[in-house]
């Protein structure tokens, strides 16, 4: 005979406004195998919790149904509370009775009516439920980041300050990511570099890194605690061991007109190149596609210019092998593409501000390069075309961001700041110059950001108009920008010698191939899902997988930074046991009547099934079944469904269950 | 390939030009228009300028008409018909009550079913690559200025017609045909349209900068797909010249023009002779 408690929560007003809690919890009393029936103002509080551990010890309980808010919100709360009477906290459930129920329905009699039959399928669940015991699994202290851009960086240090090993994979020839192509950074006005460079070089030498530069992750096996990883080392052509950086091969490569990538096209490099200075590591990359030598089995200069022998034009792609426990994703943005078509049913955007055919209408990450002293001007600040000082520069916001028609919806968040940065390294540079801002709002949250965009405003003099811009054509050598200030009410058109457009985050290419080989989820703009926007913010859906900086949404450096850091602190808490600790309420095959289709296996989101063999006792194969592996599965029942011998069955959510709550509402 | 066509109330009257240019033209490319019996009036301006439901009963009507008579498509050569019919279309494609309530005013059973399509969507779809091997002359000294005013990508939700801001459709056809499209900065602005008959110093002075633009960018024409534009920028140019003691040489062509010559037909089937600005 159950003995199970019912608790109704009010939750203040929340579910008592709209149904009548105490006819509930009466009704809730005389359900099949309910002992008795609480009820509390706040049941998640501490006098609340406290009902409840008391009310499980005096009446012995084996059973208990809270009826109050989502599982989602406040079922690992009851459970613990639950567990320290000692009941198995997988015997307790929950009804809820407020988004479900009072948050959704006005009509207090038929809500009320309601949250009795909530309660009535929640109890008949509970007397199926079974005591579980959570399951363990071993885990590889060690941890895998991809993406060397300032959050992957952050992350890395942080993990291997702390003793753990960390591999690092980075697509590109030097980690730095974005920042390392900035000038100044805001709200501080400090240089990117040289708060940046100090960190890439730590990671470089850091005992605990391995740095994996020209490299992409191939493939991801395994499950939280036990990830195996193959990394493709694509081919460098250089033997980083032996090369010293000493830079006389790309000063004798013939091969000069690529353009530079760090430098989003505005200066060109060589075929064999370090991306930027202060590269890390500090080695040369060759061009596969540019090089003489590897297209046309030409040249070779560098070689012979090369004292330490470190060229290999027979240099091959290399599969590594890792064995990680956790992973952090911080693979980072790429702007939206000005002017070109988007994914299809998207209208391309902004082709009428001339970006591409007009040689002097540049991105925002393009002026980085213009005001850096590393930039193809050295730092001053002269216009593509013909390299003359811009006197006049307008700076647009919003390009892609915020715009269902043309771009994306979203806001890109660091744009604002970025323009306002612009404006006064932009004054600072040409003092007879004025820039000119076109924005829809200011968005300047964030310690001193408000105030940084007022000194561009006030002490740099940046002439801000709110609106839109229509239109840029090029008259006799300048770039008409047509526009409207809606402030003044009134059409503006101003002749620039420079456009500079604040265009959209997105998140960088590649990213959702990649979201798929860990299984995270990804939003229709490609941003890689968090498992709870506020309180899970670097967690995913997949259990050992996190995410941090910019592949999960726009956001600016210390923002990135926050954030790696509290992925990098996840990851040392996961490894700070010896096992981990994972929810039992998982799928189970019953071998003996799985017919071996694999239809689950096709149709799992978490790749959790395996084959397994059956043999008999002379080690002959009977036959293969499939097999949830308890580390990779999260419960989600979708083998159940597809399961055509009905083999399949959900702890916490079995079959037997499913039918009692429906037989309870008949 | 046989298609409906609404030759709206322009084509039949002072665009008549334009519509002899149309149908020569794409008889030749082996387009049949069957022309829409008892068609009336898009609406245009002064319909959804006044009321709502007037709007879309007009121009609703006609999808009715073509419903009825089983045409799938039909071809409106003027960007405004084209748009007032699309823009019906659309919400009467996504409202079933407003499609019984509208099939009452009009007395014709209208879904919403049948689709529209301006005259450059026409040519996609007979190919320009068909369009390109069937032409016998290349308009080698032609450097066209491609103006697509406001209408024919606009609204760019309801006519879902290559980018609104910054098309190139009409470029990319006339390319195919051995003509050098300049590239310019008003192509998709205003010229006045129907202010020509209220504000004609409004329409003079968007023409003017039309005009200029187009020939400082080195274009020796301009071609165009809506009558309302050929006659701002063709009929309206000598007055144009007379106001602001300009000596704009302009010669406006319809699109069909164009096509049509490259299709080796004569410039009075197309009825180039009666454009106001002629070539000597």
């Amino acid at each position: 005979m159950a003995r199970i408690g019912v608790f109704t929560c009010w939750c203040g007003e929340n579910i008592a406004r709209n149904v009548d809690v105490q006819s509930v919890a009466e009704q809730a009393a005389h359900l099949p195998g309910v002992r008795c029936s609480r009820v509390h103002k706040y049941m998640c509080s501490d006098p609340g919790q406290k009902l409840i551990r008391d009310t499980i010890a005096a009446e012995q309980l084996d059973g208990v149904v809270i009826a109050s808010c989502s599982p989602h919100m406040h079922l690992k709360t009851f459970r613990k509370a639950a567990e320290h009477t000692g009941l198995n906290p997988y015997l307790v459930e929950m009804a809820n009775i407020r988004e479900h129920c009072s948050w959704v329905h006005p009509e207090r009699a038929r809500a009320t009516a309601k949250a009795v039959d909530l309660i009535r399928v929640a109890v008949a669940k509970v007397r199926h439920n079974r005591a579980l015991e959570p399951i363990q699994v071993p885990v590889t202290r060690k941890a895998l980041v991809i993406g060397g851009g300032v959050a992957g960086i952050q992350a890395a240090l942080d993990i291997a300050d702390a003793g753990v090993p960390v591999t690092l994979v980075e697509r590109e020839p030097s980690i730095g990511g974005k920042m390392a192509g900035l000038s100044e950074t805001f709200p501080t006005l400090d240089c990117s570099q040289c708060i940046l460079t100090p960190r890439m070089v730590e990671v470089a030498q850091h005992p605990n890194i391995t740095l994996y530069t020209c490299s992409e992750v191939e493939q991801v096996a395994g499950y939280v605690g036990n990830f195996q990883v193959t990394i493709r080392k694509r081919a460098r052509y250089i033997d980083i061991d032996k090369c010293t950086g000493c830079g006389q091969c790309w000063n004798v490569c013939p091969s000069k007109k690529t353009p530079s990538e760090f430098d989003y096209g505005l200066g060109t490099r060589t075929a064999i190149y370090a991306p930027f200075p202060q590269a890390v590591p500090a080695r040369p990359v060759i061009d596969r596609d540019a090089c003489l030598r590897l297209t046309k089995g030409r040249c070779g200069l560098c070689v012979k210019k090369c004292q330490a022998g470190a060229i290999r034009f027979e240099d091959q792609d290399e599969l590594v092998g890792e064995n990680v426990g956790a992973i952090i994703v911080a693979t980072g943005y790429q702007l939206y593409e000005i002017g070109k078509p988007g994914e299809p049913g998207r209208i391309a955007g902004y082709g009428e501000y001339g970006y591409g055919r007009y040689p002097d209408v540049i991105s925002s990450l393009q002026f980085e390069r213009l005001v850096s002293a590393s930039g193809p001007t050295g730092g001053e600040i002269r216009r593509p075309s013909d390299g003359a000082i811009p006197k006049t520069v307008v700076f647009i916001s919003c390009v892609g961001s915020r715009d269902n028609a043309k771009g994306l919806s979203y806001c890109s968040k660091i744009c604002c700041m970025v323009n306002a940065k612009h404006t006064m390294l932009y004054k600072h540079k040409v003092h007879d110059g004025q820039a000119h801002v076109f924005y829809m709002d200011i968005r300047a949250g964030g310690k001193n950001y408000d105030e940084f965009v007022r000194r561009a405003i006030e002490q740099d003099g940046a002439h801000y108009h709110r609106g839109r811009v229509s239109k840029i054509t090029q008259e006799d050598g300048r770039l008409i920008v047509r526009g409207v200030d809606t402030l003044a009410g009134e059409p503006l058109t101003i002749a620039a010698d420079l456009v500079v457009l604040a265009a959209a985050m997105r998140p960088a290419a590649g990213v959702e191939e990649l979201a798929q080989k860990v299984n995270v989820s990804y939003d229709e703009f490609g941003f890689l899902c968090e498992s709870h926007p506020k309180l899970r913010p670097v967690e995913t859906n997949a259990a050992g997988v996190f995410v941090c900086g910019a592949c999960q949404g726009p956001k600016d450096i210390p923002e990135s930074v926050t954030q790696a850091s509290a992925a990098a602190g996840k990851v040392l808490l996961m490894f700070s046991r010896d096992r981990l600790y994972r929810e039992p309420e998982i799928a189970h095959v019953q071998e003996s009547a799985c017919a071996g289709c694999f239809t689950c296996r096709r149709g799992c989101p978490y790749h959790a099934i395996d084959s397994a063999e059956i043999r008999d006792r002379q080690g002959q194969l009977v036959r293969r079944v499939a097999r949830v592996n308890p580390g990779l599965c999260m419960g989600c029942g979708t083998c159940v469904a597809l399961c055509l011998s009905k083999s399949i069955d959900l702890e916490g959510s079995s079959e037997q269950q499913v039918y009692a709550m429906v037989e309870s509402l008949r | 390939m046989e298609i409906g066509y609404y030759p709206g109330c322009a084509l039949h009257g002072s665009s008549n030009d334009y519509e002899m240019s149309v149908r020569a033209c794409l008889a030749a490319l082996g387009v049949r228009l069957r022309e829409l019996d008892d068609w009336i009036c898009c609406g245009a301006t002064a319909a959804h300028s006044l009321n709502r439901k007037l709007a879309v009963a007009l121009p609703a009507r006609n999808l009715g008409l073509a419903e009825r008579d089983g045409m799938h498509e039909v071809l409106a050569p003027c960007p405004m018909c084209s748009m007032q019919l699309m823009k019906a279309r659309c919400l009467l494609s996504a409202d079933a009550a407003l499609q019984d309530e509208i099939s009452a005013i009009v007395e014709v059973e209208v879904r919403g079913t049948t689709r529209i399509c301006n005259l450059i969507q026409i040519f996609q779809q007979v190919g320009y690559e068909r369009i390109r091997d069937a032409a016998v002359q290349r308009l080698e000294a032609c450097r066209p200025a491609c103006y697509y005013g406001c209408l024919l990508t606009r609204p760019p939700g309801v006519v879902q017609f290559d980018d609104c801001e910054h098309p190139t459709s009409m470029e990319t056809l006339l390319s195919e045909l051995g003509a050098a499209p300049v590239e310019w900065n008003y192509k998709t602005e205003c010229c006045g349209a129907g202010m020509t008959m209220a504000n004609e110093a409004t329409i003079l002075e968007l023409g003017h900068r039309i005009l200029s633009n187009a020939a400082a960018h080195g274009a020796n024409c301009l071609v165009v797909a809506c009558p309302m534009c050929h006659v701002n920028l063709d009929m309206k140019q000598a007055a144009v010249n007379q106001r602001f003691a300009a000596a704009h040489d302009m010669v406006v062509y319809y699109l069909s023009d164009l096509v049509g010559l490259a299709l080796g037909l004569a410039p009075a089937a197309l009825g180039i002779p009666r454009h106001f600005v002629v070539r000597k």
